[in-house]
């Protein structure tokens, strides 16, 4: 009896609030008529406001979305209803689109956009917001994964920097994909933007709010800013945590000579040197960081790797300025997953490959493939700028792919071996000259298609690798 | 704020109020003939020290424990400088925290001039930035020095500043004393018509005579109580004590939920009390 009591007073309130906040609301509106672009807020009340079109995303059912006039909120006269598809639907994968206006809208009086939504049923919808123009969408904002259920309930989007938006196109757009590979159907109703007298500070954050460190980074290299973020305490006291693109933010280098950011998040290393990267959202500082310790030159050896002394009538060599080097497919097949970039360059006109943000690089010969039968070592020169000490590692790989000569098939073998401290050393070249034997798993060796590198250091340049008997 | 069963009644009284309210709001603002009074400070405290550390123990004093002090509040009680520290930069700051700690699964302060200060009448007020969200319960009140003798309700409660995290823009004032506390307490909300009482500080203060309790927001009087206004007997004539505090869930506000954001701080600038000059 309590708990009812209770419940009901607090359906009182609510209904009290709504009633002041829309007494107000209306007499904001009217105060922002200006003479730019139209500083209208409404999207969809009853009807469409004049001056959008509607646009379904590529792939989507495009009839997805139609006006409704059963279920409604409040018994308005419509509403928006998306019929969101079976998986593997001849119509289209799922549902989407974006409301834009024809001439643009100053929304810089508003706080949020709102709406009322419900479904047939549990769901979440993968993405709402606004901002979305079918071109450079600079101001575009994601509130992903809804969740919403048979019950109408209304959405608070916020606006991440107002002031920002005066002749914004993008007025709404959704999308979302069938649950469980069933379609349903949810309502939009009553969209607009408006200013909520009672919707908390703003605050931004980049870097998903977190303190990053980069001592890596080389001058002329580019870092994109990700994570970037606003929340916003909503009337209801929860937070609603919103993506928002960079374009919103301020960024700010505490030393642009080390290192600069573009309007878009992008960040570019200019010289070695500390610079701290950090940004503003409004009028408040973001929370998140870049500490950079950036390094121009050390990052590479100062001299070639040693040169090899083997006969050249016992080497097959992959690599090497002293040897004839077999041909090689690739030397970064850059499979699914990898990280790895790669550069070709010289230091006292030897050459070295030099790998970087490697997590593993896969060089391949198969179009060639190498028949060691008689070599008895794999050789190869590395040098890392890293810290080597445990447990970090570097590990190589060698792939054979078997008498079928084919990837897979049933007899293709391979062995890594891992090398750590204190055989791997920080910026000092290494010379690995591994006796076939120790690659204990790799029971074939005439069918030689693969080299893999891989291990925790982020840059490791090679040269001079090659087998020999 | 102590033993509040239901809040029925209240809602009612509140939900008069906002719609009287509404209409000052959305146009000018009320202008409000107010009673002249002239104070003298008796006692105040503007939190300035070093930061993290405790507040003056010549002025405070603390509630430690998880009882759930009559209202099935969920938090567990602690003078720990993560719960109430000063600020550094003239705050004190009491932070309500998601943690495990002695069985309660949230930790908290509330601290309280008992024995050390307690006065009859006068203005007490304190300026506050207030915590939010669902469940969060920040309080600024007063409790007759009397309580261990003669018991609440009897000692009296002047609520000078209550509120639902889950409503960050609405204020309560109440007083609770004999046939008037439960469903039956006398209160009224405030509600800001644009911002939240989380985003800024305001100044909450009671200004209590012989026969009248008169509740403010900044310099807007939005209730008065009187003898005659309360069906009970007038218990509001002893020396009262004050208490600050942030509640995580309970009779009055619910419980948190998986949104509540934690942890959750209550700024106070500074707490002073005047007398009639």
């Amino acid at each position: 009896m309590k708990r009812i009591l209770y419940t009901s007073a607090h359906n009182a309130w609510l209904i009290i609030i709504i009633i002041i906040l829309n007494g107000c609301y209306d007499r904001n509106v009217d105060e922002l008529l200006s003479p730019g672009f139209p500083a209208k807020g409404e999207i969809f009340i009853d009807d469409f406001s004049s001056d959008l079109i509607y646009a379904a995303f590529g792939g989507s059912d495009v009839k997805a979305f139609q006006i409704d006039n059963k279920e409604t909120y409040g018994n308005s006269k419509a509403s928006m209803r998306f019929s969101v598809p079976d998986a593997n639907s001849a119509l289209g994968a799922y549902a989407g689109g974006s409301y834009f206006s024809k001439t643009g809208r100053d929304l810089s009086g508003f706080n949020a956009l709102t709406f009322y939504i419900k479904a047939t049923q549990s769901a979440t919808i993968d993405v709402l917001g606004f901002g979305n123009d079918f071109g450079a969408s600079k101001y575009q904002i994601a509130l992903n994964g809804l969740a919403i259920n048979t019950n109408w309930q209304k959405v608070i989007i916020p606006i991440p920097d107002a002031s920002k938006l005066i002749s914004e196109k993008g007025l709404f757009y959704y999308s979302t994909g069938p649950i469980n590979e069933k379609g349903y159907t949810f309502w939009i109703d009553e969209v607009q933007f408006e200013k909520v007298p009672d919707l908390g500070r703003i605050t931004g954050s980049i870097f998903n709010g977190e303190q990053r460190n980069n001592s890596t980074a080389e001058k002329g290299s580019t870092i994109t800013i990700d994570g970037n973020l606003a929340t916003v305490n909503l009337p209801s006291g929860i937070n609603r945590t919103i993506q928002i693109s960079p374009s919103y933010f301020t960024f700010e280098s505490s030393n642009p000579k080390i290192a600069t950011v573009s309007t878009t998040g992008i960040i570019t290393v200019l010289d070695s040197g500390s610079a701290i990267i950090t940004a503003i959202l409004g009028n408040a500082k973001a929370n998140g960081s870049l500490t950079l310790a950036s390094v121009a030159n050390t990052l590479m050896p100062e001299a070639p790797a040693p040169i090899p002394n083997v006969n050249a009538k016992d080497v097959i060599s992959l690599y090497s300025n002293v040897y004839t080097n077999v041909p090689i497919d690739s030397w970064n097949t850059r499979w699914k997953y990898s990280t790895t970039e790669n550069s070709f360059i010289k230091i006292n006109n030897d050459d070295i490959i030099k790998y970087y943000n490697l997590n593993f690089v896969g060089i391949e010969f198969s179009a060639n493939q190498i028949n060691a039968s008689s070599m008895m070592h794999f050789h190869i020169d590395m040098w890392t700028p890293n810290a080597t000490n445990s447990p970090n590692n570097v590990k190589v790989m060698l792939v054979d792919f078997g008498a079928n000569g084919i990837y897979g098939g049933g007899d293709d073998v391979s062995h890594e071996i891992i090398v750590n401290s204190p055989v791997l050393t920080s910026s000092k070249w290494i010379s690995l000259d591994i006796p076939f034997s120790s690659f204990t798993g790799l029971k074939t060796k005439s069918h030689l298609s693969q080299l893999v590198l891989s291990g925790t250091v982020s840059n490791l340049y090679v040269d001079n690798i090659y087998l020999h008997k | 704020m102590y033993n509040t069963y239901t809040i029925h009644k209240k809602a009612i009284v509140l939900c008069i109020f906002f719609l009287s309210h509404t209409f000052f709001g959305c146009n000018q603002n009320p202008i409000q003939t107010l009673p002249e009074r002239s104070w003298v400070l008796m006692w105040s405290d503007n939190f300035d020290g070093k930061a993290g550390i405790s507040p003056d123990s010549t002025k405070w004093t603390y509630d430690i424990g998880n009882s759930g002090w009559g209202n099935s509040e969920l938090q567990y009680y602690t003078k720990r400088p993560s719960n109430v520290q000063l600020s550094g930069d003239g705050n004190l700051i009491i932070t309500a925290i998601k943690e495990s700690f002695s069985g309660a699964s949230y930790t908290s302060a509330r601290i309280k001039t008992k024995g050390l200060f307690s006065q009859t009448y006068g203005r007490f007020e304190a300026r506050i930035k207030t915590p939010t969200g669902p469940g969060i319960w920040p309080a600024f009140w007063l409790l007759g020095d009397n309580i261990d003798q003669v018991n609440w309700p009897m000692c009296g409660e002047i609520d000078i500043m209550e509120q639902r995290g889950q409503q960050s823009a609405i204020t309560h004032g109440s007083i609770h004393g004999p046939g008037n506390f439960g469903a039956n307490a006398i209160t009224k909300g405030y509600g800001l018509t644009s911002g939240r009482f989380d985003t800024d500080f305001h100044i909450y203060a009671v200004e209590w005579g012989e026969d009248y309790i008169d509740f403010y927001i900044d310099t807007y009087l939005y209730q008065r109580i009187k003898p005659e206004n309360i069906s009970g007997k007038w218990v509001f004539n002893t020396p009262f004590f004050m208490i600050l505090n942030v509640a995580v869930g309970g009779n009055y506000v619910g419980y948190p939920t998986s949104g509540t954001p934690f942890p959750q701080s209550m700024y106070i600038d500074y707490v002073k009390v005047y007398k009639h000059s």
